[in-house]
């Protein structure tokens, strides 16, 4: 009895460990993000097409890929998965009125995979952002965007 | 496209275009999917040469995809923070070694923003097979890269032979290996 109570005892902090370490990835998963922010690819074309400037959109995935194609319009803000891309990320939108239109997006990866998007969303509600979107990418940028004909454009 | 057929709308051959057209299509696209596993990205390069490159790797060696000319080629677009790309690394080493001797050379392509991070990971994982740091040019030249992982498959002539976007494309690709080296299949 005592050896049970001494080995839970011994267990209790891994436990414990794993449990936090599991809850913080699952807190990273885009699928965390609530349904009700997400839009749909043809969704955000369309929108785009009627009113151009209507939101800041936003790439928070890899410059290099932002590099390559982006959303017209889009400004790389940073991974969102990063302290670095975090930072840059709240330093893009700290003078902004929190009513603002805000559209993120990552395609860096399949959804469920996608490390930055989830990060991001989050820091943006947690700074009282009430417009937020997010841009649902099932496959990837590629897939989801550029080959729908989209439209896209490379940094100079 | 869709103005012609829109003019045609009233014949009754032009009427069984609009439902045949998009069943073809429609047959075709499914079927490239299922043989292949191939996700819907362009695969403008595939029968066509392999664009070259001289990059040096991580690991402190020069690279050059022409030295390979009369190898099999896997080349691997992967990141860092890709965590399908890191799910396929350790297969595609065992795959190095096993048909290394056979002709098979596997060469990865980092798209992270900077090197650290991926010599760390391949440091790491002890990789094998030689790593280079991409960028958008590269991706371009490639038909476009705009997520990972992406693994092409160039052939002994320096053709690339098939493009694979995305991940669960293992089998197929060690299979599409398996057939340029001209192995038997598992």
């Amino acid at each position: 009895m005592r050896k049970r109570s001494v080995l839970w005892r011994g267990m209790a902090p891994a436990v414990l460990l794993a449990a936090t370490t599991c809850a913080v990835v699952q807190g990273q998963s885009a699928a965390t993000i609530p349904q009700a922010v997400l839009v749909q690819p043809a969704a955000l074309h369309r929108k785009l097409e009627a009113h151009p400037h209507a939101a800041l959109i936003l790439q928070v995935g890899s410059r290099t890929l932002f590099d390559e194609d982006h959303i017209v319009g889009a400004e790389y803000a940073g991974p969102g998965s990063r302290p670095e891309g975090q930072q840059a990320l709240r330093a893009r939108v700290a003078g902004l009125p929190r009513t603002r239109e805000i559209v993120l997006y990552c395609g860096c990866c399949p959804w469920r995979k996608c490390p930055n998007i989830a990060p991001a969303w989050e820091l943006l509600h947690g700074m009282g952002f009430m417009r937020v979107r997010v841009l649902y990418i099932a496959q990837n940028f590629g897939a989801d965007w550029v080959a729908q004909g989209y439209g896209a454009e490379r940094s100079q | 496209m869709v103005r012609s057929d829109r003019n045609n709308v009233g014949s009754g051959r032009a009427a069984d275009q609009r439902w045949v057209r998009p069943a073809v299509w429609g047959l075709m696209l499914a079927g490239s999917l299922a043989v292949s596993g191939r996700a819907q990205m362009p695969e403008s390069l595939v029968g066509r040469p392999a664009p070259g490159f001289s990059l040096e790797s991580v690991q402190h060696t020069r690279v050059e995809l022409e030295q390979y000319r009369g190898k099999v080629v896997l080349l691997n677009f992967w990141a860092t923070w890709c965590g399908p790309c890191k799910v396929e690394m350790p297969r595609f080493m065992e795959w190095q070694k096993e048909y290394g001797a056979r002709g098979l050379q596997v060469i990865g392509v980092s798209i992270d923003d900077s090197a650290a991070p991926a010599r760390a990971l391949v440091e790491k994982l002890h990789l094998n097979y030689p790593v280079v740091m991409g960028d958008a040019k590269l991706g371009e030249r490639y038909g476009g890269v705009l997520g990972v992982p992406v693994t092409f498959l160039i052939d002994r002539a320096g053709s690339v032979r098939a493009r694979f976007d995305g991940e669960e494309h293992l089998a197929a690709e060690e299979r599409e290996v398996r057939e340029m080296l001209g192995l038997p299949g598992h």
